[in-house]
């Protein structure tokens, strides 16, 4: 009640939260409802005819075998590089909060591969794994694997996740190390005082104070592991072989542009949509309880 | 001075609004492509030319992207009321562009009203029925085609006891399977597996693909390549992908990397991969026409095209059709045809071009570049041979890969993948049956 007497009126209010109200609305709903409405239209290429159809392309989509492919593809997709994202941050984090000479220097370049844009990890990763041609592929197959992703489903698969955890990773670790840095040293050296191993004393007093942070970064990377590796999946794999990494969000970009089937490829977004809402929503209200502030 | 510089920048402004050329009536037209490299070299220069040899029009080339990127990009610049004059579109796109009947403008139309001299006959037919409706209406203008062929190692081959390419499907086994010995990751592959595999294959054994002629006589086709010499080819195929005496290079062409490095000794791709063999290739090679099966009873047919062609957008103004229209006209010319068929390896779209090259004497000395053109002209086009015409087919290819891959990968046996291939693009079929005849 207090903060009626600071902003007096709602009107100033109001004019204050416009601008964040605006974007939302311009940038956030206005896409929704449309991505809504067109999913009730059958359309062709050109919108030369259009067709109201009400759930008839939902309903074709959870006809079709490949979809629920997509949706397990997905979640496997999204749980390995959530999971080797966030161990791999936490671990080269923790690396690099020590004291050692030119910690600096480390950091830094712990961060560079953030500013390689998905795409371009993505041609990077494929010249060092393309059989035949790639440096990582000739070494596998010279050791009797073979390793071949345009054919090999698992292959493909390990391909992407590979890339999209190393775009991932840098991110990752710029929070867990600010995380860290904000662990009061008082009660680590306590319980050093006390005989608790390094081990110990990351488990019961580094990991529990990091949880904010953890938390944060877990929303953040199934929302990117969901979302953004969409360029990583277009040029290491297409999707492919034999939809093995074809993705919910691979899938919607797809039927809309090379099938150019737009009703069925915005009822696929909106499907998307209410998953990813679902989840944020599930882990906001279990998993956040675990969560120390 | 501030208001000194603004009245500069307003008439420069002013200037480059009215159009910077010096001739004040000129018509301007957009043309969208997907040319890179040196094709996209080609494109600028043809532009340029057509610019420089009359001071009515000036044709300006804007590249788009990959095929896929500009088919969308006009797609998109079309719904929002601003569509190029011309735009390439590649072959599979032809079914979505005709479909759109306000949104296109048949180049045979186009010719007609703008009075130029225009004969369908002096074409290519295995050329331009692929573009063409099913009464040989001109739909769109052939620019940039190719056909498929197998390009061979000549050195490769010899070492493993093999004295000439191949020219049946039994011998590309029977050699694949020595050429394990000597090269055991790859003896025989491909790229653009459906293409060379289904499209192309039917084609060349004269058997549907469709019912329709392959759809060319309307969106009602239904699939029907789940045949028994279809599933042979590919059971042939998943026994040889075991060893690797056929090893699968993906969809496109970024396997193609495989021949020209000399791992894969024989493979099938574009003809129009040419110039980068020429370029690259440390061996000896050739290239030679596609294999086929003794025992069908018309193989081999004539092989069908690849490539682009250029459409012309709906709902343009006079000037810009005549200038679009005198532009053809230009491209059609014999010796820009030659030309452009000598340099970018491409095949020329007229009989004239085809004749001339033929005189000069140049295929004596470019043998590979004549293959495709020997392929396309075989024997005259049946309904199995013209073309195909499948709405959707970006994705339908797609989905025909996928099944292919599954049959690899040893998921499904072949004949499994094959009748999954046409029912999921029989599917696909009914849904843009159902948006185009509306």
């Amino acid at each position: 009640m207090e903060n009626r007497a600071i902003f007096s009126g709602r009107l100033l209010a109001c004019l204050l939260v416009f601008p964040q109200l605006a974007i939302s609305l311009i940038f956030f709903y206005w896409p929704a409802a449309q991505a809504l409405w067109q999913s009730f239209l059958v359309q062709d290429a050109f919108g030369l005819s259009t067709e109201f159809v009400w759930f008839e392309n939902y309903v074709t989509l959870l006809k079709t075998p490949e979809y629920y492919h997509a949706i397990g593809t997905t979640f496997f997709f999204s749980l390995l590089v959530v999971f080797f994202s966030l161990a791999i941050g936490l671990l080269l984090a923790v690396m690099a909060n020590r004291n050692i000479a030119g910690v600096q220097i480390y950091r830094t370049f712990l961060i560079i591969p953030y500013a390689v844009a998905p795409a371009v990890a993505s041609v990077l990763f494929i010249f060092m794994f393309q059989p035949g041609l790639g440096m990582i592929a000739r070494a596998l197959q010279r050791n009797g694997i073979d390793w071949n992703p345009v054919l090999n489903g698992n292959h493909a698969m390990i391909l992407i996740v590979i890339v999209a955890v190393w775009n991932q990773i840098s991110y990752n670790f710029l929070f867990f190390l600010a995380g860290l840095q904000s662990i009061p040293k008082s009660v680590i050296e306590a319980a050093a005082i006390d005989g608790a191993r390094p081990a110990r004393r990351f488990w019961t007093i580094v990991f529990p104070l990091l949880s904010p942070t953890t938390f944060f970064l877990i929303v953040v990377n199934i929302t990117y592991a969901f979302f953004n590796t969409l360029g990583i999946i277009d040029t290491a794999t297409e999707g492919g072989p034999n939809g093995s990494t074809s993705t919910l969000v691979y899938k919607v970009f797809l039927d809309g542009k090379a099938g150019s089937d737009l009703g069925g490829s915005a009822a696929q977004s909106v499907i998307l949509m209410i998953i990813v809402i679902g989840l944020t929503a599930i882990q906001f209200r279990y998993v956040e309880k675990k969560v120390h502030y | 001075m501030a208001l000194r510089r603004f009245g500069a920048a307003a008439a420069v402004a002013a200037m480059v609004g009215s159009g910077a050329s010096p001739a004040w009536a000129v018509t301007e037209i957009q043309w969208w492509h997907a040319m890179t490299g040196p094709n996209n070299d080609v494109v600028v220069k043809l532009a340029n030319d057509f610019n420089a040899s009359q001071g009515d029009y000036k044709i300006v080339p804007t590249f788009k992207g990959s095929y896929a990127d500009t088919l969308n990009a006009g797609i998109a610049a079309f719904r929002a009321g601003n569509a190029p004059g011309i735009m390439q579109v590649f072959e599979v796109g032809t079914a979505t562009m005709m479909a759109a009947k306000g949104a296109i403008k048949p180049v045979s139309d186009l010719m007609k009203e703008q009075g130029e001299k225009f004969d369908p006959q002096s074409y290519l037919p295995a050329i331009t029925g692929y573009y063409s409706t099913a009464k040989g209406e001109m739909l769109s203008f052939p620019f940039n085609s190719s056909s498929m062929v197998m390009w061979a190692n000549l050195d490769a081959l010899k070492k493993a006891g093999i004295d000439a390419p191949p020219k049946t499907w039994p011998e590309v086994f029977a050699d694949a399977k020595k050429l394990h010995a000597t090269s055991p990751t790859c003896g025989f592959s491909s790229s653009w597996v459906t293409w060379g595999f289904i499209e192309q294959f039917s084609a060349w054994h004269n058997i549907p693909i469709g019912t329709k002629a392959n759809g060319l006589d309307g969106f009602d086709t239904v699939l029907e390549f789940n045949n028994p010499l279809e599933t042979k080819l590919l059971e042939n195929l998943v026994e040889l992908q075991k060893d690797k005496s056929y090893d699968y290079s993906g969809r496109t062409n970024t396997g193609e990397g495989r021949f020209t490095s000399g791992e894969c000794a024989l493979y099938m791709t574009s003809s129009a991969f040419y110039p980068n063999v020429k370029a690259n290739a440390k061996f000896n090679y050739t290239a030679v026409p596609m294999p086929y099966f003794p025992d069908a009873k018309d193989a081999p047919q004539n092989s069908i095209i690849g490539g682009a062609s250029l459409w012309v957008m709906g709902g343009k103004s006079k000037e810009e059709y005549k200038g679009i229209a005198k532009f053809f006209t230009f491209l059609s010319d014999t010796d820009r045809q030659v030309y452009l068929h000598e340099v970018s390896g491409y095949l020329p779209i007229t009989k004239a071009a085809y004749d001339k090259t033929k005189a000069s004497g140049f295929y004596e000395k470019n043998p590979i570049l004549e293959v495709p053109l020997k392929e396309l002209t075989n024997k005259p086009p049946t309904d199995n041979s013209r073309g195909l015409r499948f709405g959707g087919m970006v994705q339908m290819r797609d989905v025909w890969s996928e099944e292919i891959e599954a049959a690899l990968a040893g998921k499904k046996s072949a004949k499994e993948a094959l009748d999954a291939a046409v029912s999921r693009g029989n599917q696909m079929l009914r849904q843009f049956e159902r948006t185009a005849t509306k």
